[in-house]
C-alpha cells in the first residue's frame, strides 16, 4: 500500500457565518426567488397601467399615503435592532441576542399592525377593477413575506430561550441569516411602496 | 462488503465503512417510508415516480394518436380529447421533464462532487412529497372528469371564469403550485451543494460538465419558475375571488398571461435541455475515452444559453400582433441561441472524432440525440422567423418541432444517462442487446411518429383538433404517425423491461464498469449511504484517470455524526464541518398540510386562512432541533461564545 497524503479536517470549526455558511446561500437563493416574484408583480402592475387612460382608473380614489409612509419609517428604524441582533448572533452572545430579538420582533409587530390600516385606506377593492386587483396582490405579496419573517424570528427567539439551542452554534447561524432576510423584507418594501403609493400620484 | 479496493481507500477502511453505514443509515421502522431523507432513496423514488407519470403521459399520447389515425374517428369525444392533450402536456412538462432531471441530480450530484449528501436533505423529502401529491391530484381529477382542458399553457380568456366554468382550470393552477414549489426547492439544494460542498480541489473550473449544467439549470429555475407561480396565482385569484387581472372588461389583459407564462415557459425548455447536455458530456467522455474537447467553451456556452434563454419568450407570441421592433429583437435572440448550442455540438463531434468511441447503448442514445435534436434545432431556427411562424403557428409543424427538441434533446440523452448510471442506482448493468433494441425501436418509432407532422403542419393541419374530414387529405400521414407511436411505445417498453429485469438479474457491476473518470465511479455500485469513506482530493477534470491511488484524501470528519465538509465557493478549500439532521416525518406532514391546502383552494379561498397556520406549524416542528443524541453528537458544553475560529485550511 502506498503511503498517501491525508488532509485532516477535524480541527476545522463546526459552523461559520455569512457567505461561508450554507444557510447564507440558501437565504440568498430564497431572496433571489422572492425578488423575482416582486419584480414580475411590479412589471404586471405597469403592464396593466398601460391599458388605462388614467391611473388609478376613472372613479377610483387614490390610495391613502399616511399609513404606508409611517411603515417606511418603522421599517427603516427596525434596521438598527436587526443589525444589533445579527451582531449578537455572530458573537454568540445569548443574553444580548435575546433582548435584541425581542426588540426586533416588536418593530415587526408594529409594522404588521400599521399594515392593517394600510389595507383599510387602499380605497379600492380587489374585485373593483384590474388596478384594485394588482394593488391588493402586490401589497399582499409583501405582507406574506413580512409575516413569514416575523413568525421565523419569534420561533428562533423562543428557541434561544431554551438551553439546548442556546449552546448549538448552528442556531446562531440561523438567527444571523434570518436577520439577513429581514434586510430583504425592508429593502423590497421601498420600491413596492413607491410603486403602490407614488406611481398613481406621479405617473 | 470490502471498500479497501476503492481508489480513495486507506488501509483499515472496512471497519470505518461499517461505522459510517451505521451513522448514515436511513430511517428504520414501520413508518420509515415517511421519514427518509437520504438522497439515494429520495432520488430513486423521484426518478421512479417521474417515470410513472411519463408512462401515463405516454399512454395519453398514444390515445390521441389512435384517435387521429383516420378521419372522423370516434374513439375519443371532443371533450375527452381536450382533457387528454392538456393532461399529456401538463404531465410531460410539469410532472416528468423538469422533475426527472432534478431527480437524477438529487442522486448523482453528491456522488460527482465527492460529498456525503445533498444540501438540506429534509427539503428534498418535502419536494418529493409535493411532487407526488401534485401528480396524484391531477390524475384523480382526470378520473373524476375534472382534468384541465385548456392546453398546457391555459390561456385566458379561454381559461377565464366565464369561458371555463367548473374546477378544471383550477386543478391546473394548483398543480403548478405543487410542482413549482418542488422544483424550486430542489434547485436551491443543488445550487448550495454544488457551490459549497465539493471535494477539496474541485475548484469551479474542474466541475464535471454535468454538474455545471445542473448549476446553470438550477439558477434558471430560480429566476423562471416564480413567474409561472405568480401567473397561476393570478389566474386562481381571477377565478376564485373575482380579481380582474386577465379580464379586459375591467382593465385586465389576457396578453399579460402570455408574457408571464412564456417568461417561464421558454426558459423551461432550456431547464429541460441543459441537464441533458451535461449527461451527453458525461457519456461522450466515458465512451470516447478522452476529455471533452473545449471544456471552457462548453461551460461558457451553457452559461450563455442560461442567459439568452430568458430573452426569447416573445417568439411564442408572434401571432398576437406585437410591435415589429419587438418581433425583430426576439427573432434575433431566438437565432442567437443556436450559437452556443452549435458550439457544444461541434465540441462533442471533435471529442468523438479524436477519441476511441465504444458504441455501447448510452453512446448510441447520444448519437440518436444528434440526429433528432439537430433536425429539431433547424425547425426551431425556421420558427424563429416571423413570417414562417405566422404561417405555421398552431399547426402540427409546431408539434413536430417541439417533440424533436424535447424528445430528441432531453429524453434520448436521459435514457442514455440512466443506462450509463444504472450500476450506481442498482449495482447491476442493463442488458446491452435489449438496450440496442430499445434504442432502434424508439429511434425509428419516433421519426415515424413525428416527421410526418412537419408536412401535416405545412399543408394546414392545426394542432389540438380531435378529428378532421377525409377531404383534407391528412389521413395517410396521420395513419403513418399513429403506426409510429406503436413502435415508439414498444421501444420504451423494451427499455422499461430492461431496467426492471436488470435490477434483479443484470450482470453485477464493479465500482467502475465503464472506466469512467469522474468521482461517482470511485464509490461502490450502488454507493454506501455515506457515499465516500474518505472524501477525495481532486486535481483535474477526470480524477480517476490520473492515478487516484496517489491522490490525498480527507480524514477527520466525524464517524458518529452525519458530518459534511463545507468548502469554499470557488476554489473548494475545506472551510468548516456541518452536521446533518436526523430522519423525520415532518416534511411529509408539512407536504400533507400544504397539499391539503392547495386541494381545498380549488373550492374556497378560506382554505388559505385555515391551511397556512397548519402548514406553518408543521414547518416549525420540522425545524425544531432534535435531541443531540439523535444526531449522534452531544454539543460541546464549552462552546465558547464570542469566538469563531478562523478556518485552518490545510495546504
Amino acid at each position: 500500500m502506498i503511503q498517501r497524503q491525508v488532509i485532516d479536517v477535524s480541527a476545522l470549526p463546526d459552523h461559520a457565518f455569512g457567505s461561508r455558511s450554507i444557510m447564507w446561500w440558501a437565504t440568498m437563493g430564497i431572496i433571489a426567488i422572492e425578488a423575482t416574484v416582486f419584480a414580475v408583480a411590479i412589471a404586471s402592475y405597469f403592464y396593466l397601467q398601460g391599458n388605462e387612460a388614467t391611473w388609478p382608473p376613472a372613479n377610483t380614489a387614490l390610495p391613502g399615503i399616511f399609513w404606508p409612509t409611517v411603515n417606511v419609517a418603522i421599517l427603516l428604524a427596525s434596521l438598527f435592532p436587526n443589525q444589533q441582533m445579527k451582531k449578537a448572533a455572530e458573537g454568540m452572545e445569548v443574553r444580548k441576542l435575546r433582548v435584541w430579538m425581542a426588540i426586533a420582533n416588536l418593530f415587526a409587530l408594529a409594522f404588521i399592525v400599521v399594515r392593517v390600516f394600510e389595507y383599510r385606506h387602499l380605497n379600492v377593492s380587489w374585485d373593483s377593477n384590474a388596478y384594485g386587483s394588482i394593488t391588493w396582490t402586490l401589497l399582499s405579496l409583501h405582507t406574506v413575506h413580512l409575516v413569514t419573517d416575523f413568525v421565523d424570528t419569534v420561533v428562533l427567539m423562543v428557541l434561544m430561550f431554551t438551553a439546548r439551542a442556546a449552546r448549538d452554534p448552528r442556531r446562531f447561524v440561523d438567527v444571523a441569516e434570518n436577520s439577513f432576510y429581514w434586510y430583504f423584507v425592508v429593502l423590497s418594501w421601498i420600491p413596492i411602496y413607491a410603486v403602490l403609493y407614488w406611481a398613481p400620484r406621479l405617473l | 462488503m470490502s471498500v479497501e479496493h476503492l481508489p480513495y481507500a486507506l488501509p483499515g477502511d472496512d471497519a470505518l465503512h461499517a461505522q459510517l453505514e451505521k451513522t448514515w443509515s436511513p430511517a428504520k421502522g414501520p413508518f420509515r417510508w415517511f421519514m427518509q431523507i437520504d438522497h439515494h432513496i429520495l432520488g430513486k423514488r423521484f426518478i421512479i415516480t417521474a417515470f410513472v407519470w411519463f408512462a401515463l403521459g405516454g399512454i395519453l399520447a398514444a390515445l390521441m394518436r389512435f384517435q387521429l389515425a383516420r378521419p372522423e374517428n370516434t374513439l375519443l369525444s371532443n371533450d375527452q380529447y381536450n382533457q387528454i392533450f392538456t393532461l399529456h402536456g401538463v404531465t410531460m412538462m410539469f410532472l416528468f421533464a423538469v422533475p426527472v432531471m432534478e431527480a437524477v441530480a438529487i442522486y448523482m450530484i453528491p456522488l460527482m462532487t465527492g460529498t456525503r449528501a445533498l444540501a438540506f436533505p429534509r427539503l428534498t423529502a418535502y419536494s418529493y412529497y409535493m411532487f407526488l401529491f401534485g401528480g396524484i391530484m391531477i390524475y384523480v381529477a382526470f378520473f373524476l372528469n375534472m382534468a384541465p382542458d385548456t392546453g398546457w399553457f391555459t390561456y385566458p380568456p379561454l381559461a377565464s371564469p366565464e369561458f371555463a366554468p367548473g374546477k378544471r382550470v383550477d386543478v391546473w393552477a394548483q398543480l403548478v403550485n405543487f410542482t413549482e414549489i418542488s422544483a424550486i426547492a430542489v434547485a436551491l439544494e443543488v445550487i448550495v451543494a454544488v457551490l459549497k460542498q465539493r471535494a477539496p480541489g474541485m475548484s469551479i473550473n474542474r466541475l464535471p460538465l454535468y454538474v455545471w449544467s445542473m448549476l446553470v439549470t438550477s439558477f434558471m429555475i430560480v429566476f423562471a419558475m416564480p413567474a409561472v407561480m405568480l401567473a397561476s396565482s393570478y389566474l386562481a385569484l381571477d377565478r376564485l375571488v373575482g380579481t380582474h387581472l386577465f379580464n379586459p372588461v375591467e382593465g385586465g389583459d389576457p396578453l399579460l398571461w402570455q408574457h408571464l407564462f412564456w417568461f417561464f415557459g421558454h426558459p423551461e425548455v432550456y431547464i429541460i435541455f441543459l441537464p441533458a447536455l451535461g449527461m451527453i458530456s458525461s457519456i461522450i467522455t466515458a465512451f470516447c475515452r478522452r476529455q471533452v474537447f473545449g471544456y471552457t467553451a462548453m461551460v461558457l456556452s451553457q452559461v450563455a444559453t442560461g442567459f439568452i434563454g430568458f430573452g426569447l419568450w416573445v417568439h411564442h407570441m408572434f401571432a398576437t400582433g406585437l410591435p415589429q421592433s419587438g418581433e425583430s429583437f426576439f427573432t434575433a435572440a431566438s437565432m442567437m441561441i443556436a450559437i452556443p448550442t452549435g458550439v457544444q455540438i461541434f465540441c462533442w463531434i471533435a471529442t468523438i472524432w479524436m477519441g476511441r468511441p465504444v458504441y455501447k447503448p448510452p453512446l448510441v442514445f447520444v448519437l440518436g440525440f444528434f440526429a433528432i435534436f439537430i433536425a429539431g434545432g433547424l425547425s426551431g431556427v425556421m420558427l424563429a422567423s416571423v413570417p414562417i411562424d405566422l404561417q405555421v403557428h398552431d399547426t402540427m409543424f409546431v408539434v413536430a418541432h417541439l417533440h424533436y427538441v424535447l424528445i430528441g434533446g432531453a429524453v434520448f440523452p436521459l435514457l442514455g444517462a440512466l443506462y450509463y448510471w444504472y450500476p450506481k442506482f442498482t449495482g447491476r448493468l442493463m442488458n446491452d442487446k435489449l438496450g440496442h433494441l430499445s434504442f432502434w425501436l424508439a429511434f425509428i418509432g419516433f421519426n415515424l411518429t413525428f416527421f410526418p407532422l412537419h408536412k401535416l403542419g405545412l399543408i394546414g393541419m392545426p394542432r389540438r383538433v380531435y378529428t378532421y374530414l377525409e377531404d383534407t387529405g391528412w389521413g395517410p400521414l396521420n395513419l403513418m404517425a399513429s403506426i409510429g407511436v406503436v413502435i415508439l411505445g414498444l421501444g420504451m417498453l423494451a427499455y422499461f423491461v430492461n431496467a426492471l429485469v436488470s435490477a434483479k438479474k443484470g450482470a453485477v457491476a464493479t465500482a467502475d464498469p465503464w472506466n469512467g473518470g469522474t468521482l461517482e465511479w470511485a464509490t461502490l455500485s450502488p454507493p454506501a449511504h455515506y457515499n465516500f469513506v474518505h472524501m477525495p482530493v481532486v486535481s483535474g477534470h477526470e480524477p480517476l484517470w490520473h492515478a487516484p491511488e496517489h491522490a490525498p484524501v480527507v480524514t477527520g470528519l466525524s464517524t458518529t455524526a452525519k458530518e459534511v465538509l463545507v468548502t469554499r465557493t470557488f476554489d473548494a478549500e475545506p472551510d468548516h464541518r456541518y452536521v446533518y439532521p436526523a430522519p423525520t416525518p415532518w416534511p411529509f406532514l408539512a407536504a400533507v398540510a400544504t397539499g391539503g391546502m392547495f386541494v381545498a383552494l380549488l373550492f374556497s379561498p378560506w382554505a388559505l386562512v385555515i391551511g397556512l397556520p397548519i402548514a406553518s406549524a408543521c414547518v416549525i416542528a420540522w425545524f425544531w432541533p432534535s435531541s443531540p443524541q439523535k444526531e449522534g453528537k452531544v454539543p460541546k458544553e464549552d462552546a465558547s461564545p464570542g469566538i469563531v475560529r478562523k478556518s485552518e485550511a490545510p495546504a
